[in-house]
This record gives structure tokens, C-alpha cells and sequence, in this order.
């Protein structure tokens, strides 16, 4: 074999041994764990922090506005849809929920729109409806029709 | 080659035909007919995730999309969305406007009066977590992938953002988080079904038209969903296998 | 933070219904320049390889300026694809653990290949008994450097020579369909995503290689002139003549493919062809019609087409070469830019537009993509010092 392809050819043995020594210490411990990406990466995922607790977290302490709101249309909705996600609240009792003010959370569901199907919910037209007047004065959020 | 005709008899010719359809059915009989899959070849038992939405149900108040906002931190900007809600008006010549201000976050306007509208509806958009998923083929170094559960995951750690998952989606579900340079999207709330709590959105539904479920358990409330509907998956002429099944979907809808 | 900003502004710039996370691009200017670079690479190589294979006497002045070009811009072909990264400093991951079902992941590879096997080992058989008598001529530092250039060898015998003319001509050919494999593949790249209507189509990688090998061989053309003329030496009209036929024929087959994509896209029309259709005459009206295709491809064809058949005086010819060959790159860099930019402008949903805007200032993208095309020149002048063609001792015979 001539000279400079020997040469050559060290060079390369060289050149795939690095990059195979690369390879071998750089690939991540859990690699191919269950297919071809990280297994930890699920783990990791995983561990993250839940924001919204679950309704029974809420009926636990506020047990007297748990049971109105189980005899009214609002029965089903989680509480933090109105409220905000209750994490913080439920380990410290000083961090308060968010108590809506004004009509724009109502609005958000019981705006009239022809997109929304009719049946589900009541829709209205605010003006029409009540003339910007603010919807506690008539309903009660936990119960509306109390 | 050609055939000698003068000494080719009918009897040669049919011992010939016959091995050669004898033959036909033997392989046939080793290789039966495979079946083509409606999604995807099932493997294995465990939990494999699907979402249906009901159309007929959606309201378009938007809880979903902002639950998912606060649940997992996405950027509070009126254009990065893990999932949102569209609304459609098709106008009686036939014009077709759709709007998703905010992701739907923020409420709809309906543009058209009502006397001008053909039909009008919401559509919830979010990740399909495909079968066949378009987007985790295509990621060059194994950070977007699939769960055990059928569910398409970014390793964030992992991911260089070279934006490539963005543009196979077909969807739009994906999208570069430029505080940290890498790509992000719904994981179904993955962290919350391993600790046995509802994805965020499907939470904070008001009218149970999001549904989520296994669809190897033949019990589940979403395979009896999508029996007793007819249902629809979004671009079905791409063969993602769409786990994403929408009640009630008008072929407006891209 | 800017990026947010220009996000605001790109909102209001928003027209129809696009998908919410559709605002940004996320291919910018920087993916523009990497098949524009990559095309450069495979065009200077495939005509070096041409010249060397089918022994063109007239191209033989050009045939190490175009393996150097060829180098240049190879050893900053991926800066632009790692300096779009998010995460810049993981790029090497593509490497380490590749996804074997990403088109994107075999690019470290099928660019190692390239570079390592084809174009460096080609450069080095053709100057390897150059560098040796250059290193016993030098002293100094630069005798040092040739000699480990040479990798300690000096064997400098006629037969020596021949293992290296041998060796270097079966690289060669070897090197050709590299570099159909380099470019097809970028065209691949994109071709492969069926998300994109604008992308998907089989004729991509095609249509990359060929108009790689235009804009390669316009390169040349014009580094050749410039070259020639700072040393100080006559321009071969000669040469001129049978680059310029050389890059008329390939860019007949060129524009035949292109049309040939958009005739079918046009005749089949499919459920994308509307909204392409409005992409097309309208934000990609500049850079389609007028740069890619007349300033690209018309006027070239039709001037070059004309010189075919009657020839002006040497001056004027090459007057003319040298603003073609400006032409046929600005228009092939168009062309890349109307399929990266242009197949992002689209929403998925077929409903609408985004917008992209360029500024000099304050945008990283284009200000890098300039950089990224100027380095390669500066490195070509180095390599051009380092190993000049025109001190190497001719062929053995």
C-alpha cells in the first residue's frame, strides 16, 4: 500500500475513534430506555407541579358553599374555573383565590353567540339583558337561580 | 422466448394454467390479506391516550385554553397557545370566516350579523397526539417523541429548537418558546394523568364537550364516544392517524 | 425582549385566519442561506467532477479555483443551520444520538461524508506533490506548515504521482453522486414534510440539485473573472465560452424541472392551489416573478442562448458573463427564499397569511446569513495563498 494512503488511513482511524469515544460519553445515561430519546425526560415531565387542584380539595373547608352550589345549574364546574388554580391556597390559606369582580366572567360563557350552540347554556345579551347591571345583584354565582 | 404453437396442446396448456393458479392460491393461503388499520396496528395493553370533542357542546368561553395558560406556564402572549379555540361563520354567499382572537382566551365577536350567517360554530383546536405522528418523525435528535401512552412529549432538556417538529405539524400545535429556545406543546397534561388528576383543560370544560380517555379500554367513556358519533379527525388525506376525534366536524374545518 | 416585539407587530400584519402559533417564522433568513450555501458547494464540486471525469481541456484553468470554492463554502455550511438553533451549543446531539427516521438527522453525516471523504481527500491527492515541493522551497513556519499538510510524507517519485492521479480521479467519481446525495437531500429536507403543500412534492431534491449546480457554476464564472483580473492576468475567453455552455444547458434543465413542478401543481390543483395561488401572485410576486424567475432565469437563458449563436467581442462577452453570472446567483438565492420563506407565509390552514419582514438592523438573522456568505470569500482567498493553482507543477505524463 502506498505511503499517503496509509497515512490517510490513520488519519481516519483517528479521526472515528474520537468520534466514537464522543459518542460513547456524551450519550445520555437513560437513552433507549424505552425507545430512542431520553426515559428520564418522562420522569422529568412528569414531576411537574399540578396548579389546579380537584373540587373535593376545595368541599373539604368551604363545605357550606360546596353543598349550595350542588343544588344549582353550576353543580358541575369546577370551582377553579371562576376562582383560579387553588395550589398555593390549598398549603397556605393567606394566599387568597381570585374573587371575580364585575360581569366579565360571566360574560365569558353566557354571552350571546350565534356560534354557540343553543340548549347548552343561557346566553344573553348583556345590555339587553339587564343593562350593564352587575349579574350578583339578581344571581347568585353558586347557585343562580337562589 | 417464444412458444412453439405447432406442439403447445390444450392439455399442456392446462396442466400449465393449473399449476400456475394452484400456485396463486398456495401463496396465498401462506400470506393471508393483511388488514389496513384505522389508525395504527395496536401494540401492546397498556393505556393509550385519545381525546373527542363534542362541537355540538362548545360554547366557546375559552376556560380550556386559558386553564392550559396557567397550568403549564405558557407564555402569556396572544399567539403562543398549547391549545385554542377557533370559531367559524360561514356566510350565506358562501364566505368563510374564521377568527380565534387570543386563542379564544379573551371571548369572540361574532363578525357578521346574524341575518348574513349560514352557519356558525366553535371549534377547540390542540395537540392530535398522532398515531403517526409527523412531527416526532422528523426531530434529528430524539427530544420530541412518543410516551409508552401514545402521547407525543418534547424533551426539553434535550431539544435544540431547530424548529423542524414546528413545520411538520400539520396542525400548528407546535411552537419555538423564545425564552427558552426550545420547541413546546401539549402533553395532554402528562404530569397530571400519572398522578391521577384530569388534564387541565378537560377540567375546566363547563359542558363536558372535551372527553379524554384509553383507547384500549373498551369500557372508556371515549370509546363510546366515538362508537355512538360520527366522528371525524382533522386532514384525515394526511394519514397522521389523528387521535383528536371531533363530533359534528364540517369539512370547512383545516 | 425584540423578538416579542416584532411578534406584535407581525400580528397586526396577519391577513385571513391563520393558526395562533403561526405567527413567527420560524425558518428565517439564516435557513435561506443554508441550501443557498450547500447548493454552492455541490454546483463548484459537480463541475470540477465534470471537468476531471470527461478530461474538458477549456475548463482546466478552473478546476482547483472550483474544488477551493467548493471547500470554502463547505466549512461554513452548517453555521447557518447551528446559528438559527435555539439552543446553539446542543447541535452536537445530531451527532451523538441522530433520530434515524429525521431526514434532518442524517445531515452531520451525509456533510462529514462530503467534506472528509470527498472534497478534502480530492483537494489533497491533487496538491499533495505541490505541498511537498512547496515545503522543501519554504522556510520558516510555512515549511513546517506544508509539511504537516503533507502528513509527513515526501515521497515525491513518478509513481507516487500516479497513485495520487489514480486515487484523486477514483474519488472523483465517486465524488459526483456525493454530491447529487449532499443536495438532493436538502431538497429532501423539505420535500419530505407533507404538513407544507408548498414543500411536498418529490421534484424537490430534483429541482435543488439542479439549481445547486447553476448557482455553483455562476460562482465559479465569477470567481474565475475576479481572480484572474486581481492577478493581473488575461481573462481565456475560452474558458469563459464553455463555462457559460455548460451553465446554459444546465439551466434549460433546470427551468424545465421548475416548470414542470408548477405546470403540475397548476394542473392538478389541488386543495392547497388557492391559497398558493394568492401566496404566489401576491407577497411572493418580487421575489418569484421578477428575481427568481426573469432576473434568475429568463434573461440568462435567453442572453447566454443568444451567445450560442453569435459571438460579440471579447470585451463585451465579458461585460456580459460577469453581470449573468451576478444574475443567476441573486436569482437562485431567490429561489431559496421563496421556498423557505414562502412556504412559511401560508397558514396550515389555508386561511390566511403571515408576514416576514427584513431589516438590517436589529434582526440577527439577516445581519448572521451576511456574515455566513462573506466568510467563505475570505477563506477562499486564504486557501487561494495557501495553495495557489497557479504555482503547481503541471501533470506528469
Amino acid at each position: 500500500m502506498p505511503l499517503q494512503v496509509k497515512r490517510l488511513l490513520l488519519v481516519f482511524a483517528v479521526f472515528i475513534g474520537i468520534m466514537l469515544g464522543l459518542k460513547y460519553f456524551l450519550t445520555p445515561d437513560s437513552w433507549r430506555e424505552y425507545g430512542p430519546y431520553r426515559g428520564n425526560a418522562l420522569k422529568e415531565i412528569v414531576n411537574q407541579v399540578p396548579k389546579f387542584v380537584q373540587m373535593e380539595d376545595c368541599a373539604a373547608c368551604h363545605d357550606s358553599i360546596a353543598e349550595i352550589k350542588s343544588q344549582g345549574e353550576h353543580n358541575p364546574l369546577q370551582c377553579e374555573i371562576c376562582h383560579g388554580p387553588g395550589y398555593r391556597h390549598i398549603d397556605d390559606e393567606t394566599v387568597k383565590m381570585e374573587i371575580p369582580k364585575g360581569n366579565a366572567v360571566c360574560m365569558r360563557c353566557h354571552t350571546k353567540n350565534a356560534a354557540s350552540p343553543s340548549g347548552i347554556i343561557k346566553q344573553i345579551d348583556a345590555v339587553e339583558h339587564s343593562e350593564g347591571e352587575d349579574c350578583i345583584n339578581c344571581h347568585n354565582p353558586h347557585q343562580p337561580w337562589l | 422466448m417464444a412458444i412453439d404453437k405447432e406442439n403447445f396442446s390444450r392439455r399442456e396448456f392446462l396442466k400449465h394454467a393449473g399449476s400456475f393458479a394452484g400456485g396463486v392460491v398456495f401463496v396465498s393461503l401462506i400470506n393471508p390479506f393483511k388488514f389496513v388499520f384505522a389508525t395504527k396496528e395496536p401494540k401492546g395493553t397498556g393505556k393509550w391516550y385519545g381525546v373527542a370533542i363534542d362541537i355540538e357542546k362548545c360554547i366557546g368561553c375559552g376556560s380550556c385554553a386559558r386553564a392550559c395558560k396557567v397550568e403549564n406556564d405558557v407564555i402569556n402572549e396572544p399567539f403562543f397557545f398549547r391549545n385554542w379555540v377557533e370559531q367559524y361563520t360561514i356566510t350565506n354567499d358562501e364566505q368563510i370566516l374564521v377568527s380565534s382572537p387570543n386563542g379564544g382566551i379573551d371571548g369572540f365577536k361574532q363578525p357578521v350579523p346574524e341575518e348574513e350567517i349560514y352557519k356558525t360554530f366553535f371549534v377547540p383546536k390542540m395537540c392530535n397526539h398522532c398515531a403517526k405522528s409527523p412531527c416526532t418523525q422528523v426531530c434529528p435528535v430524539g427530544a420530541s417523541f412518543e410516551s409508552p401512552e401514545g402521547l407525543a412529549l418534547v424533551d426539553i432538556t434535550y431539544c435544540i429548537g431547530c424548529g423542524y417538529c414546528v413545520q411538520a405539524c400539520p396542525y400548528g400545535c407546535r411552537y419555538i418558546d423564545p425564552t427558552k429556545g426550545t420547541v413546546d406543546k401539549c402533553t395532554l397534561c402528562y404530569h397530571r394523568l400519572q398522578q391521577g388528576l384530569d388534564p387541565a383543560c378537560m377540567m375546566a370544560c363547563p359542558t363536558g364537550a372535551r372527553i379524554y380517555g384509553d383507547l384500549n379500554d373498551k369500557e372508556s367513556a371515549l370509546y363510546a364516544f366515538i362508537k355512538e358519533h360520527n366522528c371525524a379527525v382533522l386532514k384525515p388525506q394526511l394519514n397522521t392517524s389523528s387521535k383528536l376525534y371531533y363530533n359534528d366536524l364540517s369539512q370547512e374545518v383545516h | 425582549m425584540d423578538k416579542i416585539q416584532s411578534l406584535y407587530e407581525a400580528l397586526a400584519k396577519v391577513e385571513g385566519f391563520i393558526y395562533p402559533n403561526e405567527i413567527a417564522l420560524n425558518w428565517d433568513m439564516l435557513i435561506v442561506m443554508y441550501p443557498y450555501v450547500t447548493g454552492l458547494v455541490a454546483g463548484a464540486f459537480i463541475l470540477a467532477s465534470l471537468n476531471r471525469v470527461f478530461d474538458i481541456k477549456a475548463l482546466r484553468p478552473t478546476y482547483e479555483i472550483s474544488l477551493l470554492t467548493a471547500l470554502s463554502f463547505m466549512l461554513i455550511a452548517t453555521m447557518p443551520l447551528i446559528s438559527h438553533l435555539g439552543q446553539p451549543m446542543r447541535f452536537y446531539e445530531m451527532l451523538i444520538t441522530p433520530h434515524l427516521t429525521s431526514a434532518m438527522a442524517i445531515f452531520g453525516f451525509v456533510y462529514l461524508w462530503y467534506l472528509m471523504v470527498v472534497l478534502l481527500l480530492e483537494i489533497w491527492f491533487d496538491y499533495r506533490y505541490d505541498m511537498v515541493i512547496w515545503s522543501r522551497e519554504k522556510t520558516g513556519i510555512m515549511r513546517h506548515v506544508y509539511r504537516a499538510l503533507t502528513l509527513w510524507v515526501s515521497d515525491t517519485t513518478p509513481k507516487s504521482r500516479k497513485t495520487d492521479e489514480k486515487i484523486g480521479y477514483f474519488i472523483t467519481v465517486v465524488g459526483i453522486p456525493s454530491a447529487f446525495l449532499l443536495h438532493g437531500y436538502v431538497g429532501f429536507i423539505f420535500g419530505s414534510i407533507k404538513a407544507n403543500p408548498w414543500w411536498s412534492t418529490v421534484m424537490m431534491p430534483v429541482i435543488f440539485l439542479f439549481s445547486a449546480m447553476v448557482s455553483g457554476i455562476a460562482l465559479v464564472m465569477f470567481i474565475y473573472m475576479v481572480v484572474t483580473w486581481l492577478r493581473k492576468q488575461k481573462i481565456e475567453m475560452i474558458v469563459l465560452d464553455s463555462i457559460a455552455k455548460y451553465l446554459f444547458y444546465i439551466l434549460i434543465i433546470d427551468f424545465s424541472l421548475e416548470s414542470l413542478d408548477q405546470v403540475h401543481r397548476i394542473y392538478v390543483a389541488d386543495e392547497s392551489f388557492d391559497i398558493l395561488k394568492i401566496l404566489v401572485h401576491g407577497k411572493l410576486f418580487f421575489s418569484f416573478f421578477i428575481m427568481q424567475i426573469g432576473i434568475g432565469t429568463i434573461i440568462p437563458l435567453l442572453t447566454l442562448g443568444f451567445l450560442q449563436f453569435k459571438k460579440p467581442n471579447d470585451k463585451i462577452r465579458k461585460a456580459i458573463y460577469l453581470i449573468l453570472s451576478i444574475c443567476v446567483l441573486t436569482g437562485i438565492f431567490f429561489m431559496r427564499w421563496n421556498v423557505v420563506i414562502g412556504g412559511q407565509l401560508f397558514s396550515k390552514s389555508f386561511y390566511g397569511f403571515t408576514s416576514y419582514k427584513v431589516s438590517l438592523i436589529g434582526s440577527t438573522d439577516v445581519l448572521l446569513s451576511l456574515v455566513w456568505f462573506i466568510v467563505p470569500f475570505f477563506i477562499l482567498a486564504f486557501l487561494l495563498w495557501l495553495l495557489p493553482p497557479w504555482k503547481k507543477a503541471p501533470a506528469p505524463h
